[in-house]
């Protein structure tokens, strides 16, 4: 485990059971964190569609998203006539302030040229001012958690000017749900803060019911605030296990000089203290009375759980980012991460892993790149008692008795996925509860038994 | 007319007509429009609906991780044993396999999964890239069927070639070779009957099964629910093929009638009416008096029990509006005749794949006004949802959503429902889910939108 080994970085004939999406999921996910902003997907129509069914489901909102829908035509003689419809259409629809373009394998396969089709697009309509962001994001080129960073970064290459010094902090999330993300600026705003969140979808992915109903929702970082991000006091990035070729943040600190400051998502006590040690270091603020009650309120329920927690053996899995934080967090709980996986194949995770689980009792079993046939394996091996990560993981209850607290992303076979909140103080307090309320249903439901038939019966 | 005012969207309005006021022939059966939103998925999709049900197959993905990751058991289909059929298998591949071609490592990924599976059938899933590097499946396929001596079937499923129609087709086709008898083997025909076009979902192939059971009828196998190898190669022996979902299965039993003289008529056991003609259809096609006698009783018996609680049902649903939105055009008709027995009207209908004829019946059942189109998008089906006044909307995952933000209830009416629509047991359950949507209290509250100053807006 001391080193990136074939144990659990590997290249395999068959993935059974994917533990990721695809590239163009991620970009959408992005997208759908711009204000007012639309997004094509270069490619055959169904992948739109079937990425538009998950994060619907996920989410339990409408969303649109269209396809340049390439036919047989399209991909012998390629897709400009398809894509400048879509354009055309999608406009004409949605009158969006932003179009996001990201490819799919087909195109990218085809070698379709986006960026000189949507100039040349923009120059035949007269609107040349009019913002298409264009990602290239083919499915074989990595998993939906990369393709959410690379296209950030995209849109940031494409939009961010060199503007004046202001005195906001860019705040660049990951894929978090709509609740974390307004818990995050529920802090900034305690804090006195000024900000932009990036991206915002807190709103646009989790509306409240209004009427009438409109095509496009509120919210999303705003384009004025994008462009401006180039003047910003600092970058805090929640991405420290991305590489810098997609990182939005690094984009920022190389280009326009943006300090920047790469942290775990804030779950737990030591991932959230680092989120505000690193506001009030740029800042110079204080920490609100309040926050530092929420602090307490933390402390004294960890020491409520923690015989209960001890007593958790887990299987941590899904997109880096989370699982980093997730994986530490347990840690610092004393829920043991006996197994930790994602099927991504981000580079800094292992490292950041090695050193997280270093001085566990036991070794932890780390799979990077990996399918949910060798996690539920290894978890089964490994005897573990809870896993902690997105709907995919239901086989781990139903082919291994593993109860699963459901976390990240995609939740769906429950509702809610958008309001699980598990981000700083308050949020870590929530996660952990639901920790260990799950490993003690589990002991109430059978200690009787268990005892009857492992004592009495025996006596 | 409501198709000048259908939108901004040339294109699509040959494809909306109001029953009444034109005389225009409805367009259907060709390629979504590029940046329409289509609500359609691909070929791959079309043709894993069709063949995944078959539960001791593995299916096989060859393309990059998307499209497996996407459709990992996601669909209700029900098994009476084999459990391969939910796993996604997928041959994950990578750039550098697009370069160099994945042929090689298709082979390494039959050949670990026959180790680990031993099946009797493999499908090869073809994917849009798949289609462009040209690896060639046929040859591929070929060899891997010699060396494991079992059935691999190539599925030319390529997301670009056509719609979802297109993967219904590559289905049939795939499905056409497996049942084909060895050239020496001699098809000795009994009395028993093929169920074309259920796909076993919540136990509705089950359902149907007990109902032909008590009718003396005997069932040779279900295309595709709950089906497994050896029952599919029986297919040719069969007398008769009874077909439900014709969208999918039209084709399949134009070539059976073709190739092994046997003849085919259509039923559908969505709804007391069309479960009732279509008992009556099968017996009469069979020709026993003893058959047309267990009918007729076993229809007496079952209307009888179901009548009184569907009557409750219609006091309380009468004079609501229902809007559809469907896969298949066989289901769109049932519906149509179904919300009739519950007292409802339909005021919108339409499909994503209904062919021709379906839309002529179509026309012929609803009321004038009712508008009727093929291949919507969100913005088409919330513009005449609202102009129409739906109380309800059916439909599948992504429409869900848009029902529920516009305040309309939802019937779920997809490959995903957890519980039986079809027979009477399943007209009992969507006249109750009709009930527990569009008579739910949440809609009370609704008229209460707003609460400012202490004092709730009814406005």
């Amino acid at each position: 485990m001391a080193e990136k080994s074939k144990d659990n970085v590997y290249y395999r004939n068959v993935n059974e059971n994917p533990c990721n999406m695809c590239m163009p999921m991620g970009g959408i996910l992005a997208l759908k964190g711009i204000e007012q902003s639309m997004v094509i997907v270069h490619g055959s129509q169904g992948c739109s569609t079937y990425m538009r069914r998950h994060i619907a489901e996920h989410f339990n909102e409408p969303v649109d998203v269209g396809s340049s829908s390439l036919n047989e035509k399209g991909t012998i003689y390629g897709g400009e006539k398809n894509l400048r419809q879509a354009l055309d259409n999608i406009m004409k629809v949605y009158h969006p302030a932003l179009i996001g373009i990201v490819t799919t394998c087909l195109a990218e396969t085809i070698g379709e040229d986006i960026e000189r089709i949507t100039g040349q697009y923009l120059i035949d309509r007269e609107m040349e001012d009019f913002p298409i962001i264009t990602a290239s994001t083919p499915g074989y080129g990595g998993s939906h958690f990369e393709g959410y960073f690379f296209t950030l970064r995209r849109i940031l290459m494409q939009l961010a000017e060199a503007t004046e010094k202001n005195n906001k902090i860019n705040i660049i999330i990951p894929n978090m749900s709509p609740a974390d993300i307004r818990e995050v600026k529920r802090i900034l705003a305690l804090m006195q803060i000024q900000y932009v969140l990036y991206p915002d979808f807190s709103n646009t992915l989790d509306r409240p019911f209004a009427r009438p109903y409109t095509k496009m929702s509120d919210g999303g970082t705003k384009l004025a605030d994008i462009k401006s991000m180039g003047g910003a006091l600092a970058t805090i990035q929640m991405g420290v296990t991305i590489e810098d070729a997609i990182s939005p943040g690094k984009y920022l600190e190389e280009e326009f000089s943006v300090p920047l400051y790469n942290i775990a998502i804030p779950i737990g006590v030591e991932g959230t203290d680092a989120f505000f040690n690193t506001l009030v270091a740029i800042t110079g603020k204080t920490i609100p009375e309040n926050i530092k009650q929420e602090r307490g309120r933390l402390l004294d329920g960890m020491i409520d759980s923690h015989k209960y927690n001890f007593q958790g053996r887990s299987v941590i899995f899904g997109e880096p980012e989370m699982v980093y934080a997730v994986t530490k967090t347990c840690v610092e709980n004393g829920v043991f991460p006996a197994v930790v996986a994602t099927g991504s194949q981000v580079g800094k995770l292992n490292e950041l892993l090695i050193a997280a689980v270093a001085d566990c009792p036991e070794k932890s079993k780390i799979l990077i790149e990996t399918d949910f046939s060798h996690i539920v394996a290894a978890s089964k091996e490994a005897k573990v008692n809870i896993g902690i990560g997105p709907s995919d993981g239901r086989y781990l209850t139903e082919k291994g008795d593993i109860s699963l607290v459901r976390l990240g992303f995609p939740i769906h076979d429950r509702v809610g996925g958008q309001r699980i909140l598990s981000v700083g103080y308050t949020g870590t307090m929530m996660f952990l509860d639901r920790i260990t309320n799950t490993l003690l249903e589990n002991k109430y439901k059978s200690y009787r038994s268990s005892m009857y038939e492992k004592f009495y019966q025996q006596s | 007319m409501a198709e000048n005012l259908a939108g901004t969207i040339a294109e699509r309005d040959g494809f909306i007509v109001t029953k009444g006021k034109n005389k225009k022939q409805l367009q259907c059966d060709t390629d979504s429009s590029a940046g329409c939103v289509s609500q359609r998925a691909c070929v791959y999709c079309g043709a894993r609906v069709v063949l995944n049900p078959i539960t001791d197959a593995i299916h096989l993905v060859h393309g990059p991780i998307g499209c497996a990751s996407y459709t990992w058991d996601i669909r209700g289909s029900l098994s009476s044993g084999a459990e391969l059929y939910r796993n996604s298998f997928s041959t994950d591949l990578k750039e550098q396999d697009i370069i160099f071609g994945g042929a090689k490592k298709l082979s390494a990924a039959i050949d670990g999964l026959m180790e680990k599976y031993q099946a009797k059938l493999v499908f090869v899933y073809s994917t849009c890239i798949v289609g462009v590097i040209g690896d060639d499946l046929e040859a591929i396929c070929s060899a891997a069927s010699q060396k494991h001596n079992i059935a691999v079937i190539p599925v030319e499923s390529s997301g670009f070639i056509g719609n979802k129609s297109a993967g219904y087709r590559a289905a049939g086709d795939a499905l056409l070779r497996l049942i084909k008898p060895s050239q020496s083997a001699v098809i000795e025909k009994n009395n028993s009957i093929n169920y074309l076009g259920d796909f076993n979902l919540a136990g509705e192939a089950w359902i149907i099964q007990n109902y032909l059971r008590q009718m003396g009828v005997e069932l040779n196998v279900t295309f595709t629910g709950d089906s497994r190898y050896t029952a599919l190669k029986s297919a040719p022996k069969a007398k008769l093929n009874i077909i439900q979902c014709a969208g999918s299965m039209i084709y399949m039993a134009g070539k059976m009638e073709e190739l092994y003289q046997i003849p085919y008529i259509q039923i559908s056991f969505l709804g007391i009416e069309d479960t009732a003609t279509s008992l009556r259809k099968i017996a009469a096609a069979l020709g026993e008096e003893s058959m047309i006698a267990k009918a007729e009783a076993l229809i007496a018996k079952e209307t009888q029990r179901v009548e009184a609680i569907i009557k409750g049902y219609r006091t309380k649903l009468q004079g609501k509006k229902a809007a559809i939105f469907v896969g298949g055009g066989f289901k769109a008709i049932s519906l149509i005749k179904q919300f009739r027995e519950i007292g409802i009207d339909v005021v919108m209908i339409g499909t994503q794949t209904g062919r021709k004829e379906e839309y002529e019946t179509i026309n012929d059942l609803v009321d004038d006004g009712t508008v009727i189109l093929d291949d919507a998008n969100p913005a088409e089906l919330e513009k005449f949802m609202m102009e129409k006044g739906a109380n309800l909307l059916v439909g599948g995952v992504k429409e869900r959503p848009l029902a529920y933000k516009l305040g309309i209830a939802f019937i779920d009416h997809n490959h995903d429902r957890k519980h039986p629509l079809s027979g009477f047991e399943g007209a009992v359950n969507f006249a109750e889910e009709v009930y527990s949507t569009v008579c739910s209290p949440v809609w009370n509250s609704l008229a209460k939108l707003r609460i400012e100053g202490g004092v709730t807006d009814h406005g």
